[in-house]
């Protein structure tokens, strides 16, 4: 079932692509009845998923035998969360993109291209064919960003492709690495993932392939400090462009440390663990220091990124149940919530004020002009500092209760992070919606066009999601925590787990 | 001696030869004074007819023989191949058909026909003659197709460049072909590789070695032998350097790798990581690696489509030599794949840039402003030939690279080679922004305002069509070709 969330991307794409140009109306209709009917398959099949402890076998058919690759697509419960993140954020994203006047069909057909090969990567279990789908990301988010982007978007675009490329292809030389030792062991050529998280790989092996491959992996997470292409390619990406970067795209890059890196070289994550954590909390201190002196409100949200995918990086170093449970439950609730961001500012802000300059929008009280925009970003504000009641809360606490009992130094600068984090989030309230500053006459000549209707369904929805895992994080924790005592983790756990 | 078996296992090259005569003839007589259009699509449709029953026959025919001691070797093996460069020659035609470049039709598919026949010897010899032999056919073929275009003094000083180039690899090569047959007393590959097996390294051998790899780095256009290259694909008509850079590198190639591993079994020295011993092996190793690097990087700074296309050829030159010195039959089936597979890709290329040019007047990355809107489904064709070349899944040249880099890594089981594929990895990231720049210009950058759409001849269109299926098929089950090397 899980299956046709990639099917009725894709053929959403094909659709798309044979409208008539100009039709920019049918190109959303069909768009979001696209992204509609792929989250709802997401949500009813995941719920359908009797077991989410154990990885589920959706399709299974041998696609290249010389080399051992499968058709193989199958879910664990850390699928199934990101499946349904990637629902969510591509509804959401095209509710806010839904002003998109310029080569619309095109617009959206790269935006499908991109939420397929997103489902694709997160529900595959062969690794040629998660490689396949990590990749054919790329271009999609490229085009999106150069194409239909704002400040310096050439650059942002060609820095987000290359740092993505160069990143996957540091992931490719681990992986021939790996088929080829392997197949040594085994006696015959396997990319099945379950089949190689039970080969064990000389340490010698582990100890320069791991890194090479987490980092490759990593530099899509934004990990400090190959973060760089994050703040840039977020602020010139087009609102839903960023929503989807902060929201899935981040993800991918986490997700691949956790599926591919760390099930298969469990020896090499202990080597390099300290390391690990390190550039993690890096990230967090560096991201929330660096966002609380921009001038540039996209740009805040943009190093808030780097900063809370810190954490996603920091619970996946502490190497136990609560750290891990705590690092993808992060990854679902960083995803709603920075899409919420990115959503307020990108298509509420500055889509209609054409600036994203705080000295600007302090002049425009925008608190009060557009009030909407404003109530959400305080909500999405306080669901970012980690405030109980909020998906994030639940999160970041988790993964700081993990790291606490592996590296307490680095858990107490990873908290400083968090103070930092609210100084921030409110500094960008206030100067962003509620400043004081004298009103600007100039700007009350043309009154701002009211909060769409798209938009509120957008913000209600991703508010709800977060505040449903908030008050009742067990609907998530449920799918999470059976995957960490399945098999497929033991080896990794088998050290440190609580 | 009887020359029947000479007729009938070259049968394939005779048909070929036969449409020759009969394009000749009719752009002679039938079409003479008809339009340049009517001209070319005759002409084309009758080579097309030629190869395509030529393909047919050596695809259908299971024989496997050997003559005169390795003059005409016929297997299946082979025989695919042979169906491979068929293919890729009508593809060439067809794609040619839309172009001005030139007045004498006949002779100009002709030609191209002569390069083919050539080529098809090529795969088929195992000796050093024979092989000498079909070479220069094939490349005189190539320096003629080069100078073809009259009306552009850039053709013909490309193909000047180009001859004397070939000129001096063919002594080069002719040169080594000599000392092995002094130190062998054969020109049959498998007679040379027992005599010179067990004996060592002797001074004589090496240099037989170098000039060799010599003669063939000029052919395939690898570093530090590859100079001719951006010039004569920038000055040749599209066509013709799409030829150069797709046929020609199929059956060049394949004889590289069979003359090497053949020939110079016994001598193959390794090219380990910390394991080095002299032979053949760290020689190609030296020039596939030279070849990925500089190929790569001065793509980067050229403003030509024609001439990035150029460098990115040595590159992939060079990915390919990796396969030559896996040395083992699962890379050199890799090897096969990954050659067919840029083969079909590149044609696609050149096809989109003979359409650009026809239409904007240049083939430099400017001109393809605005494409996705000016041509979309061209600009589609390119997205897919370009990202292929880059080697994006879940296209052909992705696949490719992942088999020609996983066999030359297993080669040994020690992961001896990774170096040398960690280089090239490195240096495909690398290229992967070169090709973004043209596609770049396609789908981000805008045309002037009042840019007309560009419009495709039908008979291209349908080859490059053809030609983004076959990419987009190979790269999704590579099991419909893998299973024929």
């Amino acid at each position: 079932m899980l299956a046709w969330t990639i099917y009725i991307t894709f053929f959403g794409v094909l659709v798309l692509m044979l409208l008539p140009r100009d039709n920019a109306r049918a190109a959303r209709i069909v768009a979001l009845l696209t992204a509609i009917a792929g989250c709802v398959v997401a949500f009813v099949g995941a719920i359908q998923q009797a077991n989410p402890g154990d990885v589920t076998t959706i399709v299974k058919v041998p696609w290249i035998p010389s080399i051992g690759a499968n058709y193989y697509l199958a879910a664990d419960g850390i699928s199934l969360v990101l499946v349904v993140l990637t629902g969510l954020a591509a509804v959401s994203g095209i509710l806010f993109s839904w002003n998109i006047e310029k080569r619309t069909k095109e617009f959206f057909a790269f935006y499908l291209a991109l939420i397929g090969g997103v489902y694709g990567v997160f529900l595959s279990f062969d690794l040629l064919l998660l490689f396949v789908f990590y990749e054919l990301t790329i271009i999609p988010k490229y085009f999106l960003i150069a194409r239909w982007g704002s400040t310096r978007k050439e650059y942002g675009a060609m820095k987000l492709a290359l740092y993505s490329f160069v990143g996957s292809h540091l992931v490719l030389i681990g992986l021939i690495a790996a088929w080829v030792v392997a197949k040594g062991q085994l006696g015959h050529a396997s990319l099945d993932l379950i089949e190689l998280s039970k080969v064990a790989f000389p340490i010698a092996f582990q100890h320069w392939v791991f890194p090479l491959v987490f980092v490759g992996f990593a530099i899509l997470a934004g990990m400090w400090p190959f973060h760089t292409w994050a703040p840039t390619g977020h602020v010139a990406a087009p609102t839903a462009g960023s929503m989807l970067l902060a929201g899935v795209v981040m993800k991918l890059g986490a997700y691949g440390c956790l599926r591919v890196a760390m099930v298969m070289f469990p020896e090499g994550v202990r080597m390099w663990q300290g390391e690990i954590a390190c550039l993690a909390v890096a990230g967090i201190v560096y991201g929330a220091g660096v966002a609380l002196v921009q001038r540039d409100f996209k740009f805040v949200i943009g190093y808030s990124s780097v900063s809370h995918m810190g954490f996603v990086l920091l619970g996946l170093a502490t190497l136990n149940t609560i750290g891990l449970d705590g690092a993808v439950l992060q990854m679902f609730s960083h995803g709603i919530i920075a899409g919420l961001l990115f959503g307020v500012v990108g298509r509420m802000v500055y889509d209609r004020t054409h600036t994203r300059d705080f000295n600007d929008l302090e002049t425009m009280q925008l608190g009060k002009l557009i009030p909407f925009a404003g109530v959400t970003f305080v909500i999405a504000g306080i669901a970012s500092m980690g405030l109980p009641g909020f998906s994030g809360f639940v999160a970041e606490f988790q993964v700081l209760m993990g790291a606490w009992t592996v590296f307490p130094k680095l858990t107490i600068l990873a908290g400083v992070g968090i103070i930092v984090g609210v100084a921030y989030t409110l500094r960008a309230v206030q100067k962003g919606f509620y400043s004081d500053a004298p009103p600007d006459a100039a700007h009350h000549d043309h009154p701002l066009e009211p909060i769409s209707i798209p938009e509120r369904f957008g913000a209600v929805m991703l508010i709800a999601a977060s505040l449903v895992i908030g008050f009742f994080p067990s609907l998530l924790m449920n799918w999470i925590e059976p995957c960490f005592k399945s098999p497929l983790f033991e080896r990794l756990l088998k050290g440190g787990a609580l | 001696m009887n020359y029947l078996p000479v007729l009938q296992l070259a049968a394939p090259e005779t048909i070929v030869t036969l449409t020759v005569l009969v394009v000749l003839g009719a752009d002679l007589t039938v079409l003479r004074g008809k339009s340049l259009a009517a001209r070319f699509n005759v002409g084309a449709l009758l080579s097309v007819l030629g190869c395509a029953s030529a393909a047919c026959l050596a695809f259908h025919r299971h024989v496997d023989a050997n003559l005169f001691n390795g003059i005409l070797v016929v297997n299946p093996a082979v025989d695919f191949i042979k169906v491979a460069i068929l293919a890729l020659t009508v593809f060439t035609i067809l794609i040619s058909t839309g172009g001005k470049f030139t007045d004498h039709v006949g002779e100009y598919l002709a030609i191209i026909l002569l390069a083919t026949i050539g080529l098809m010897f090529l795969v088929s010899a195992e000796d050093l003659l024979m092989i000498f032999i079909a070479l220069e056919l094939a490349s005189l073929s190539l320096y003629i197709l080069t100078a073809f275009n009259k009306h552009n003094a850039q053709s013909a000083e490309a193909a000047l460049k180009y001859f004397l180039f070939g000129g001096m690899s063919a002594a080069f090569l002719l040169f080594g072909f000599s000392l092995l047959y002094g130190l062998s007393g054969s020109t049959n590959l498998g007679e040379i590789a027992k005599a010179i097996a067990g004996k060592g390294l002797d001074p004589l051998l090496l240099v037989a070695i170098v000039t060799t790899v010599i003669g063939f780095g000029f052919k395939v256009a690898a570093v530090p032998f590859h100079l001719w290259a951006p010039d004569a694909y920038e000055g040749a008509p599209t066509p013709s350097a799409a030829f150069i850079g797709a046929g020609s590198k199929v059956a060049s190639f394949y004889i590289v790798a069979k003359i090497f591993t053949l020939g110079f079994a016994g001598a193959e020295g390794s090219a380990v990581w910390h394991g080095y011993v002299a032979g053949w092996t760290p020689t190609i190793a030296v020039v596939a690696a030279l070849s990925m690097v500089l190929g790569n990087l001065t793509a980067i700074v050229q403003s030509s489509v024609k001439r990035l296309l150029a460098y990115s050829a040595i590159a992939h030159a060079g990915y390919m030599l990796l396969g030559v010195l896996g040395n083992n039959p699962p890379s050199a089936s890799a090897l096969m794949f990954y050659v067919i597979t840029y083969a079909v890709t590149v044609i696609g290329a050149f096809g989109v840039v003979t359409v650009v040019e026809e239409a904007t007047g240049g083939d430099a990355i400017a001109n393809f402003k605005g494409l996705s809107r000016r041509a979309p489904g061209l600009a589609l064709c390119l997205m897919v030939f370009l990202l292929s070349l880059g080697g994006i899944p879940p296209l052909a040249g992705f696949i490719g690279k992942f088999f020609l880099f996983s066999a030359v890594v297993s080669v040994g089981g020690n992961l001896g080679l990774l170096w040398l594929v960690i280089l090239a990895i490195a240096m495909s990231a690398v290229s992967f922004y070169y090709y973004l720049r043209v596609l770049k210009a396609a789908y981000v950058e805008d045309a002037a305002a009042d840019a007309p759409a560009i419009k495709v001849p039908a008979l291209t269109l349908l080859a490059l069509a053809l030609l983004a299926a076959l990419v987009i098929l190979l790269g999704c089950a590579p099991g419909l070709l893998t299973r024929y090397l």
